[in-house]
């Protein structure tokens, strides 16, 4: 039993609705309890999805528990056949239907539903998301494209002489972060390298598209964590090669086309001539200097962590002073990265645990997910984020990948946006000790101690210190009056007390009490 | 022939007889559990343990949206495979648990064990858990269990079960003591201050309200209580509280200035208050609501609401829409309508509207495109697409987390709905 504040990773299921509400023309129905339709606001508040995800739940009760919830499920799984008519379907339990056995993929098959049906098996006592999203993505492939696989030992055909090579993109979801752009980033790119994106998988791909992911000649792995197994599972049934690089940071992305140009059997020299990259350069630029060893600390999905730990240092001259995964199934590849630099890496998911680790180090950046990020407001360091869990704001409306060139000059502008400017920095080293500038203050493009000083004016203004009209016009407050408008939110109560004064100026009224405070609002309100 | 000519009652107007269309289906809305989120706001020294999965830990979590604290008042024990396995006495992990819990957070003085789906299937005793726990950390800190459970709980009744669950504990009023009020459902504090001076206009005392917002300050119940309850999904703790020899105050909930008003009245008709006190001492709230509606009247008024199942609070609020607002009723969807609770509402409800009660959410959302309505009210698994459909949404879990209640109030809970229709009007196609 694991006490937990907060979770980094749902459960396994929640996954599976990753990939389920990716997919086109899936239909996922899943064994569980009422409640349990909570993770459908993931998709249409989070990451603002315009349709519901393709999840039929069957809400079984206590006093199903007695009777028949296997039949519940038949229901279920028949009913949402019937209505959406998807070209595959998926079955599961969650975490409660786990306990009572019913056995989904049994149930399902008796049905003879005229598609096929994927059978998940997801233990919630044990996994989290990620391996949940990674397995029934692995599941949902090797049952499509499984009736493809060519005859064991037959080698590949050669592709034919001036048919451009083709690929896959695996591992996008919904859900991810910032994977929508990414798959854009590395499509157009690869595209300028002359080959051809045949499927992005499993986000947008349909049943079909999954059954003949073994015509392209490589895999793009682009999220191991959901990716690299169905990769890996893609090599051994259709030789089918995969890439190893993940082309976050300038450095990376060079490499993967390096990588993907040897798979494609072409040559890289010309879509790298072509490659506007500006986040090189600005690193180099004379103001950058002050970026010069700063402490950052580096907390994410495995992926994401690493690769942020490697731009940050390699690419932007940062000390990389913590590195940690809450993704425990990739502490080997995270625990090798922290050698890189000499540091003990931190494989948890215990929210409290990182803030310790965060509180202790004290770097002069943090770069985590949403959790870190409230960490670090609530310890006043800068912080950008690089990882899920997300957010509403990871959904951004602009193009803001994470991968390729472009997405190297997003990091470049996130990570440095927080960080006090340049010439700011260097006018600070100058002036030490000045009144303004002192190293305590702020960056001066960001909101921050500053506001904090406006906000507290709420102390009484004395009487004589205004000027003569004003002091006639002001109405006085009645103790339990101005007691009660303490009780509004700090952010509406400055308005709440114009709005009162101004109600109670026009009305000619002295005092201002309770029922005044009411009346002007009752006025105001719209 | 029979010579018994029917006669229909005084109560049989409105929607008292209307028939209630019962579904059972996909029902899209939050378990219990998530009651948690405004009940550790309220009781400011109590905190929730959750007994679950890691799927309990994260609707918690979403369904809190952005409310990170450092350290809420709130967390889950997640049951691990070792637990389930029997390689772990579960009730010895939890004790480590409550132990660790405890010595980190000292100010913590009530502390509720929360059932879930999972530690009710594997029959997981937790009231007893409590009781041994209660033993061993009082009296510094009391233990008490109760579930929010998705197989036994809608949303808003894990409120009721948690509520329940503290009745036993309330200290007994003497039998002299004088007759008491007691409000009885979670409101807003500056809702609870506002009520409170006009129980004190009226003459009426003394009022408690329950839940409390301290552990330690538990009102009193006993035969000399009358209880009025300020939420209408409060079925167990009515009936725990009338077992301790309580009344119940039969009235509508305090949504808008009419429901505020015979909700107030019931009160004042058990305390003896004359009818001019009441009339002189609520006239001028009655009438500032009354302002502040007018104006969203003419937004609102003709336009037709649909209402998805999510709080029991639908009833009331429709009511309101209906009677002072002038808003057309398609469906009123309740997770569950209690009969006895809303009786006073159903009579107010205009006729022939359409109830509903339980859930089949693809079946539903088939009426609700054919209906047309101008307004939807639903939770947040289905507003977006909905709003990506066309049509107008009002999102129900803001109906929960804001104050709406009381004469004050009635406004801002007409502002709700005007505002999704305002801003469709602003927003150029």
């Amino acid at each position: 039993m694991q006490l937990t504040l907060w979770t980094y990773e749902g459960p396994p299921h929640v996954g599976a609705m990753r990939v389920a509400a990716a997919l086109q023309d899936v239909h996922y129905v899943l064994h569980a309890p009422q409640g349990d339709t909570y993770a459908d606001l993931l998709f249409t508040m989070i990451e603002r999805l315009p349709k519901r995800p393709p999840v039929t739940y069957t809400t079984f009760q206590a006093r199903d528990l007695g009777g028949d919830t296997a039949e519940l499920f038949k229901t279920a799984a028949r009913d949402a056949y019937a209505r959406f008519q998807p070209k595959a379907m998926m079955v599961g339990a969650s975490c409660t239907a786990e306990l009572i056995q019913d056995d989904p993929g049994g149930l399902a098959k008796a049905l003879n539903l005229p598609v096929p049906v994927v059978a998940l098996e997801l233990p919630s006592y044990q996994r989290k998301e990620n391996w949940g999203a990674s397995e029934t993505f692995y599941q949902v492939v090797r049952a499509l494209a499984g009736p493809n696989a060519p005859a064991k030992d037959s080698a590949r055909e050669a592709r034919p002489a001036g048919q451009r090579a083709s690929c896959n993109l695996l591992g996008a979801t919904a859900l991810g972060f910032r994977h929508r752009d990414d798959v854009r980033e590395i499509t157009q790119l690869l595209n300028l390298m002359g080959i051809d994106v045949r499927t992005v998988a499993p986000l947008g791909a349909t049943a079909d598209d999954l059954a003949r992911l073994g015509e392209a000649d490589f895999n793009v792995v682009l999220y191991p964590e959901v990716g690299a197994l169905t990769a890996g599972w893609l090599t051994r049934t259709f030789g089918q090669p995969a890439t190893k690089t993940v082309p976050i940071g300038a450095l990376a992305t060079r490499e993967f086309v390096h990588e993907v140009a040897a798979l494609a059997g072409i040559d890289p020299s010309r879509a790298l001539a072509d490659v506007h990259s500006h986040s090189p350069w600005y690193s180099r630029s004379v103001d950058s200097t002050y970026l010069n060893g700063k402490r950052v600390f580096i907390f994410g999905d495995a992926t994401h962590a690493i690769a942020a730990a490697r731009v940050a240092s390699a690419e932007l001259g940062f000390t990389v002073v913590g590195l940690g995964t809450y993704s425990r199934e990739f502490a080997r590849e995270v625990r090798e990265a922290a050698k890189l630099y000499d540091i003990e890496p931190l494989i948890t998911d215990d929210y409290l645990e990182v803030e310790a680790k965060v509180a202790e180090l004290q770097p002069e950046l943090v770069l985590g997910s949403q959790m870190e990020r409230h960490i670090a407001k609530r310890l006043g360091l800068p912080c950008a984020v690089i990882s899920a869990p997300v957010h509403v704001q990871d959904f951004p409306a602009r193009y803001s990948p994470q991968m390729g060139f472009e997405g190297a000059n997003v990091l470049f502008d996130t990570w440095v946006h927080p960080l006090m400017m340049g010439l700011e920095e260097h006018l600070i080293g100058m002036f030490r000790g000045d009144f303004e500038f002192h190293e305590d203050a702020a960056p001066s493009h960001l909101g921050g101690p500053a506001r904090e000083a406006t906000v507290t004016p709420t102390a009484p203004v004395s009487p004589a210190a205004l000027p003569a009209t004003a002091q006639k016009a002001l109405a006085d407050w009645a103790p339990d009056a101005e007691k009660e408008l303490r009780k509004i939110p700090f952010f509406v109560r400055g308005k709440a007390r114009r709005n009162t004064e101004r109600f109670a100026l026009d009305r000619g009224l002295p005092l201002i009490t309770i029922e005044t405070l009411y009346d002007a609002k009752a006025h105001f309100s719209r | 022939m029979s010579p018994v000519i029917p006669i229909r009652s005084a109560a049989t107007e409105g929607c008292s007889d209307a028939p209630v269309l019962r579904e059972r289906g996909q029902r899209e809305v939050f378990c219990g559990l998530t009651g948690i989120i405004w009940l550790h706001r309220k009781i400011q020294d109590a905190f929730f343990l959750v007994v679950g999965s890691r799927t309990c830990a994260h609707l918690i979590q979403s369904a809190a949206g952005v409310m990170i604290f450092a350290e809420p008042r709130f967390a889950t024990a997640i049951i691990d495979e070792r637990d389930l396995a029997g390689l772990a006495d579960v009730n010895t992990e939890l004790d480590r648990v409550v132990t660790r819990l405890l010595e980190r957070r000292p100010e913590i003085k009530l502390l509720f064990l929360v059932g879930s789906c999972p530690s009710e299937v594997i029959k997981l005793d937790l009231s007893r858990a409590a009781s041994r726990l209660s033993g061993r950390f009082s009296p510094n800190v009391r233990v008490l269990s109760y579930s929010g459970s998705g197989i036994e709980t809608t949303f808003t009744q894990g409120e009721d079960a948690c509520l329940a669950a503290l009745v036993p504990n309330l200290p007994a009023s003497q039998a002299t003591a004088p007759t008491a009020l007691m409000v009885v459902g979670t409101l807003a504090d500056v809702v609870e201050d506002q009520f409170m001076r006009l129980f004190a206009q009226l003459g009426i005392g003394p009022v408690h309200f329950f839940p409390p917002r301290r552990a330690g300050a538990m009102p009193a119940i006993g035969p000399n209580s009358r209880v009025l309850l300020a939420q209408p999904f409060l079925a167990d703790t009515a009936r725990a509280l009338e077992a301790r020899g309580a009344k119940r105050l039969p009235a509508p909930f305090p949504l808008g200035a009419e429901g505020t008003t015979l909700w107030l009245q019931a009160a004042a008709t058990a305390f003896g208050v004359g009818s001019e006190l009441f009339d002189r001492v609520t006239a001028p709230s009655r009438e500032r609501a009354r302002g502040a509606l007018t104006r969203h009247r003419a937004t609102l008024a003709g336009k037709r609401v649909f209402f998805f199942p999510d709080s029991q609070l639908e009833i009331p609020i429709a009511r309101f829409l209906a009677r002072e607002l002038g808003m057309r009723l398609t469906e009123v969807g309740s997770p569950y309508l209690h009969r006895q609770h809303l009786a006073e509402e159903l009579t107010l409800l205009p006729a022939g509207t359409t109830l509903s009660e339980g859930q089949h959410v693809e079946k539903q959302l088939d009426r609700c495109r054919a209906a047309q309505p101008d307004i939807v009210v639903c939770g947040l698994g289905l507003a977006n697409p909905l709003e990506a459909e066309g049509f107008t949404t009002k999102w129900s879990i803001e109906l929960v987390f804001t104050p709406i209640q009381g004469y004050d109030q009635a406004g801002d809970l007409a502002e709700l709905f005007t505002r999704p229709l305002l801003r469709r009007l602003k927003l150029v196609a």
